[in-house]
């Protein structure tokens, strides 16, 4: 890699010769304006914006298509470039329309920020602004308003070349330039919405979050994305107790910049919905009625009891986290004593891609086996549970967070237990068979790990609040409001459910059952994870940061408990 | 603790004509008697009311035009009151604004009159109106919803035009 020095704003730096300017800047922490430029893109240069003065040349130059050479002497913020910039931003406003109040991308907006920034805010121009469409369905999941649009192209850049489709395109010329699909498309890519994150302004916005909220009345908490074992990087954005979006978060390592559409969609609404579970519920008569925490760990502690271990299965689940499915495998050996201990699969063959989406449809199947949730020696696995419960071998199912009942053929079965006790979020159609319902805590309610298809362990991060965690005492992410709302205020709440980490649940039942697992929080039990799982070896959650980290061996470990 | 004895401080440089205290009753009274017969400025509230000038800062209410609030539900109101007294959602509508409060509740409690909601609202849509007759008994009666908080805008236009004027 040949290296050149470079003069930025007068400090020297040292470059990797295939670098342009902005990008040499960028690693060294100098940022310099764009619209256009996306470091995952490929380069347009049409905005101007990016506009710096290079010595011995006699105007100004983009940073964004220049590269550096041996010797080069730039300059960012000197009277020249901030005069041209001042010019480029006079421009942009000329047909922008006054929107930011009615705007979904006010408070995050590149235009808006930069105007703040590199304009005087003072306008020369006195006619009639251009008028185009606004409020157009350019797609299932987005909403375009051309006014808006400042023809950077980045979306069209992103379709052709991270999602693989030519769907977007500009016609006509000049200021009637304007962004399009062809006649009778739609912008409707399995990664459509990725252009409402890289669009600058608030000419593509997200149809799903349009008018929900203003982007500073939330909170934005670093997790991963629940849809596929790709384990997307996320920000939960939660405002009243409630998630409002998810938004990308950049990691190279695994999702680059994007997520896509489903994984957007679909992974979030189920921790606001109405058929959360509420409570711990108890069949008497037939139906299932809501009792106390104790009275319900009371009752399986005794039921379970009553079985052989030969009688009882575990299923542990690729929904729940490392610490869920290690206390529970440890539960199910040390107190249930089954080697009948495994977990659902939920891969569907086909539905992935090149991009990001695995046919895994669970984001920690590597990790729950990885943490020991797999068939003692002679124990049955999944589909020989399935085949114990409906031979009469298997008695009584003890299963984490997962709707079995939806699984081919699994429902016929369960309905042959004597005893079944479930962890669940929301009602499914598994609960008609249960005995016994835990309301347990979504990724977005409690600390955990993961691990993605790749060995990757990542943190998962509370960003909703039950009665287990409390958001300033357990140290969330808060908004202003969160912060500043009293007792009395009834928004910075929203609704706060009785649902517990499933970890904890098994933990008191174990307690009940005569073994004390000492674990406090989840970084207890991860702790313990770290020492006695050989590939968890060493890691803290400091270690996993927001990033996530590898995994050690790259085996199928066994779990020396 | 005991309590300290206080000690009484007496004035030793008196006048003579201070100290004979005939003649400064006399001053007091001379005093009371004359402000007796001055026109008086109380108001007899509440048989009489006060109309405060346009420049008087009242109770926030919502702008109603053409029978909608002029309101589009930006948020900026909520996010400058300093009380945090202001709830927005906005909801779309047909109309060309294509935002608007679904819901917009001030709690009439938490709202210390500051006008910053007016001073910022970039439609004109939220101004502080001529009344300062609030009173409760019970806090929930506190929360004005939209139903209290639209005013047409025949109601308000002193103040529109006070505004107007010292902009
Ligand atoms: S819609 Fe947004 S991303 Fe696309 S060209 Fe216009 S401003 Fe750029
Ligand atoms: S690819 Fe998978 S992990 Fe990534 S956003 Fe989509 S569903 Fe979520
Ligand atoms: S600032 Fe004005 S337009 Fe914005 S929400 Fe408040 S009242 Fe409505
Ligand atoms: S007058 Fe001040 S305190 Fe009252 S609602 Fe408006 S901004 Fe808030």
């Amino acid at each position: 890699m040949p290296s050149v020095k470079v003069t930025i704003d007068g400090t020297q730096i040292e470059a990797d010769s295939k670098r342009t300017i902005i990008e040499a800047a960028r690693e060294h922490g100098i940022k310099i304006p764009h619209f256009c430029w996306h470091p995952k893109l490929s380069v347009s240069g049409n905005c101007r914006m990016c506009l710096v003065e290079i010595e011995k040349m006699p105007k100004l130059a983009i940073a964004c298509s220049t590269q550096v050479a041996e010797g080069m002497v730039v300059h960012t913020k000197n009277d020249r470039v901030v005069h041209a910039r001042n010019a480029v931003m006079e421009f942009f406003l000329i047909n922008h329309p006054l929107d930011c109040p009615i705007c979904d991308e006010a408070g995050e907006c590149k235009l808006q920020d930069y105007t703040y920034k590199y304009s005087t805010g003072y306008s020369r121009f006195d006619e009639d602004k251009v008028h185009k469409p606004k409020r157009i369905q350019i797609g299932p999941h987005v909403m375009f308003d051309a006014e808006r649009c400042i023809l950077c192209s980045r979306c069209i850049r992103f379709c052709d070349e991270i999602a693989g489709v030519h769907q977007l395109q500009f016609i006509q010329r000049g200021d009637h330039t304007e962004l399009t699909t062809f006649p009778g498309e739609k912008l409707d890519n399995p990664y459509s919405m990725n252009v409402v994150d890289i669009c600058p302004v608030g000419a593509l916005t997200n149809a799903d979050f349009r008018f929900k909220a203003r982007v500073w009345e939330m909170s934005f908490t670093d997790t991963i994305c629940q849809g596929c074992a790709r384990g997307c990087n996320i920000e939960v954005g939660v405002r009243n107790n409630e998630i409002l979006r998810l938004t990308p978060r950049r990691n190279d390592d695994v999702n680059s910049s994007w997520m896509c559409d489903h994984g957007r969609l679909d992974t979030f609404k189920f921790v606001n919905a109405e058929n959360r579970i509420k409570a711990p519920m108890i069949r008497k008569d037939g139906v299932l009625v809501e009792v106390g925490w104790d009275e319900a760990i009371a009752r399986v502690a005794s039921e379970l009891k009553s079985f052989k271990k030969s009688e009882i299965a575990a299923l542990g689940s690729p929904f729940a986290t490392n610490e869920d499915n290690y206390v529970f495998q440890r539960f199910a050996k040390e107190v249930l004593g089954t080697k009948n201990i495994d977990f659902a699969r939920h891969s569907h063959e086909g539905d992935e891609d090149a991009i990001l989406i695995r046919a895994d449809k669970s984001p920690n199947s590597t990790g729950a086996a990885e943490v020991g949730v797999v068939p003692g020696d002679n124990g049955m696995s999944f589909n020989a549970i399935i085949e114990g419960i409906r031979e009469g071998k298997i008695k009584a199912l003890y299963a984490l967070e997962d709707d079995l009942a939806a699984l081919p053929g699994v429902a016929e079965a369960l309905s042959k237990l004597e005893f079944f006790v479930v962890h669940a979020a929301n009602d499914s159609a598994t609960l008609r068979y249960a005995d016994i319902v835990f309301a347990a805590a979504t990724y977005a309610e409690k600390n955990g790990t993961m691990v993605n298809f790749e060995q990757r362990v990542q943190r998962v991060r509370p960003a909703v609040t039950t009665l287990e965690l409390d958001r300033a005492m357990d140290g969330f992410e808060m908004s202003r409001w969160d912060k500043f709302a009293s007792h009395n205020d009834k928004w910075g709440k929203g609704p706060r459910r009785d649902a517990r980490s499933s970890w904890k649940i098994v933990a008191s039942i174990a307690a009940l059952m005569g073994t004390k697992f000492k674990y406090n929080t989840a970084d207890e039990v991860f702790n313990e994870i770290a020492q006695r799982v050989e590939s968890f070896r060493g890691l803290s959650y400091l270690k996993v940061g927001t990033k996530g980290t590898p995994l050690k061996a790259k085996t199928a470990a066994s779990v020396h408990a | 603790m005991s309590l300290e004895k206080s000690t009484i401080i007496r004035k030793k440089d008196l006048s003579l004509l201070e100290r004979l205290y005939i003649p400064e009753i006399v001053k007091g009274m001379t005093l009371t008697i004359r402000q007796m017969f001055t026109p008086t400025f109380t108001t007899q509230y509440p048989e009489e009311r006060f109309q405060p000038p346009a420049s008087f800062r009242g109770r926030p209410v919502l702008v109603e035009e053409h029978g909608v609030e002029r309101c589009v539900a930006c948020g900026l109101c909520s996010r400058v009151c300093p009380a945090l007294a202001i709830e927005v959602q906005a909801g779309e509508t047909e109309l060309g604004k294509e935002r608007y409060p679904e819901k917009f509740e001030i709690n009439m409690i938490r709202c210390i009159f500051c006008g910053f909601c007016e001073e910022v609202c970039p439609e004109e849509a939220i101004i502080m109106s001529q009344e300062y007759e609030l009173a409760f008994t019970n806090p929930q009666d506190a929360l004005f919803g939209k139903d209290k908080l639209l005013v047409p805008i025949e109601k308000v236009q002193t103040r529109l035009d006070f505004l107007r004027s010292n902009r």
